[in-house]
């Protein structure tokens, strides 16, 4: 499906704004919510406690 | 062949394998509550000073058991349902790979039923956050593992199912404003499976032997990944549930479907770094990753609940404005249905997630002002506004509604429905209120016994809380009680309907509470209408001010949010001197 217009019946092709383009595309919004936790919270939460020095 | 039913009563559209789903995961949830609450009566009379119900080891099994049933088992069987509702009901569709569903289902069921008979067993009381090194049975491990196998299926068949509505076309333009809430609730909840499985399958194979050490710092900065997302979870799901309600019962159409949707997309970035809010006393991480995870990204899922918590009251002002109660800045809110549960439950559980959950989540999420209660029974009462207050009278609220369109039997004792959210609503308040003020004071939570008795016969210290907190904990215990009762009464009226209401369909008999069909007349191969794109609506706003009630009510939020922030710095800087 085009991902730039929206028809219905009856009615002109209309453009789609990009912020709606970017709600409407839900695999992209299924990667930006884990990916950014992944990396903000995970990931650089784990380099911090890896990167404290081991006693000796 | 796809077959449908149309409920006469809403004019929705259930697809037939979604429908049963549905039903058996809605009843799995009730059933979970049902031993949830059992579970908090002995918890709360435990805590409660002058009961003191139950011996050390019985309290925390009991208390285990509780948090898992109620934060877990309860909420998560009622989103799967939620899920299929939001996607196949909602979309007009069939519901992608039923088959699927049901394995996730059966999954969640077993895995349920595993964790409950270890924690039973009395082996494994280790809280809901099973630290490490704490061991609990490897069989504990293994159902938490399975329950959320069986929940990752269901999010990936509510996903399906949006692909499958988008490909056959089943409705016009972006996915209804409900859907995307449910969306948005799936989105956390694979972030928060994922998490989970990161950090439970090590600790299972640590539990059996094949892995010699975890670190307990890992371990906790990975659980809070899930732990805290889960309830990320609630929150997303209740107010696409707020959102569904002013529908349903008002007509009300979102103030502005783009500022919704825009919040919604703050919840998908940046709730689940609230997580970090439990490690904000760790000494293992940096103040840069504390502060960035809570103080400024957490931030921005806060304004997205304000939003919320803004829109939604906004949308049914405008809706009762138009059906003519102009009266002043409240004829709209006096003039609103408050004896039906279906409402009432709703609008009770946004004040109290916005005034009691939300402000004081803020403090806790604050690296300075939370060390004043980090890990005292304030925490509890925070997350109790939450997901008790917030979540389950959402969940509560929208079962009103589901009892007569999904199950198609009449509610029960309608009087005592009427009642249900109030006495629900009291009891929490007061439970949350002073179990916050008890953790303000200092009173640990996860703690059998506040006077510290084995502390001054076995080891010789002593340590006695002021008589306030003494006083707040008995309130507390009342209180407790009384949102007990209020639960009691909903599971009485849902489980009473759904085996002695009177039918509203002929075949709505025993087992078809349980996911059984209806008799095949009720459906149809014919496929629904395609949902239509909504009429489009001049933005509120651009003729006006539509909702000043709510803007007043906006402002005594934020009123009530200022001052209590402040107060919290300024008993800072009271319990810590500087000199």
């Amino acid at each position: 499906m085009n991902h730039d217009t929206h028809t219905s019946p009856g009615t002109e092709t209309e453009p789609v704004p990009a912020m709606q383009q970017i709600l409407d595309n839900h695999f992209l919004l299924l990667f930006l919510g884990i990916a950014l936790p992944t990396v903000l919270y995970i990931v650089w939460g784990i380099m911090e406690v890896v990167s404290i020095p081991i006693a000796k | 062949m796809a077959q449908f039913r149309v409920c006469p009563q809403s004019g929705l559209y259930f697809h037939k394998s979604a429908e049963s789903l549905m039903k058996a995961n809605a009843v799995a949830a009730v059933v979970f509550l049902l031993l949830a609450g059992v579970l908090a009566l002995l918890v709360t009379l435990t805590r409660w000073p002058t009961v003191h119900l139950l011996p050390a080891d019985a309290f925390y099994m009991v208390l285990t058991a509780h948090g898992i049933n109620a934060l877990l088992f309860w909420i998560i069987f009622f989103e799967m349902a939620v899920l299929y509702f939001a996607s196949s009901t909602l979309l007009r569709s069939r519901l992608a790979t039923p088959r699927w569903a049901w394995l996730g289902f059966w999954l969640m069921i077993i895995g349920a039923i595993t964790t409950n008979v270890a924690i039973f067993q009395g082996a494994s009381s280790v809280m809901m956050t099973s630290y490490v090194p704490m061991p609990a049975e490897p069989h504990f491990y293994l159902g938490l593992i399975l329950f959320a196998v069986g929940a990752l299926i269901g999010c990936f068949v509510f996903l399906g199912t949006l692909a499958v509505a988008k490909g056959e076309n089943t409705y016009d333009g972006s996915i209804p404003l409900v859907t995307f809430g449910a969306l948005t609730a799936c989105i956390i909840a694979i972030f928060t499976i994922a998490s989970g499985a990161i950090i439970l399958i090590p600790t299972f194979l640590w539990s059996v032997g094949l892995i010699s050490y975890i670190d307990p710092v890992m371990y906790r900065i990975v659980w809070w990944a899930m732990g805290h997302s889960s309830q990320q979870i609630n929150v997303a799901t209740h107010v696409a549930i707020w959102y569904a309600i002013a529908a349903i019962v008002f007509g009300a159409k979102p103030m502005s479907e783009k500022v919704s949707r825009g919040a919604y997309l703050l919840y998908i970035l940046f709730l689940q770094l609230a997580s970090a809010h439990h490690i904000l006393v760790d000494p293992g991480v940096s103040s840069t990753w504390k502060i960035f995870n809570t103080s400024y990204a957490m931030y921005l899922a806060v304004l997205a609940s304000m939003i919320h918590g803004l829109t939604v009251p906004g949308a049914i002002e405008a809706a009762q404005r138009k059906k003519g109660y102009t009266n002043g800045i409240f004829e709209w809110l006096r003039k609103a249905p408050w004896s039906n549960p279906v409402f009432s439950g709703m609008f009770m559980s946004l004040i109290m997630f916005g005034f009691l959950g939300g402000i004081t989540g803020v403090v806790m999420g604050t690296e300075q002002i939370n060390i004043i209660i980090h890990n005292t029974l304030y925490v509890p009462g925070h997350f109790h506004a939450t997901v008790v207050a917030g979540t389950t009278l959402a969940f509560m609220a929208i079962t009103y509604f589901l009892v007569p369109v999904l199950f198609r039997r009449e509610l029960i004792l309608p009087g005592l429905a009427k009642w249900q959210p109030y006495i629900f609503s009291i009891g929490i308040i007061l439970f949350t209120l002073f179990m916050m003020g008890a953790g303000t004071m200092g009173v640990s939570r996860r703690h059998w016994d506040m006077s510290f008795a084995d502390a001054s016969t076995i080891l010789g210290m002593t340590f006695e809380y002021p008589g306030t907190a003494k006083l707040m904990m008995g309130i507390v215990g009342i209180s407790g009680v009384l949102s007990i009762i209020g639960g009691a009464m909903y599971v009485l009226i849902v489980v009473g309907s759904l085996l002695f209401g009177k039918k509203l369909e002929a075949s709505a008999g025993f087992w078809q509470n349980f996911g059984v069909p209806l008799a095949d007349s009720c459906y149809s191969p014919t496929r629904p209408e395609r949902l239509g794109r909504p009429p489009v609506i001049e933005e509120h706003g651009s003729a006006g001010f539509e909702a000043p009630g709510t803007f007043v009510l906006a402002i005594v939020f934020l009123v009530t949010f200022v001052v209590y922030y402040f107060i919290n710095w300024k008993y800072l800087a009271s319990v810590w001197p500087m000199s």
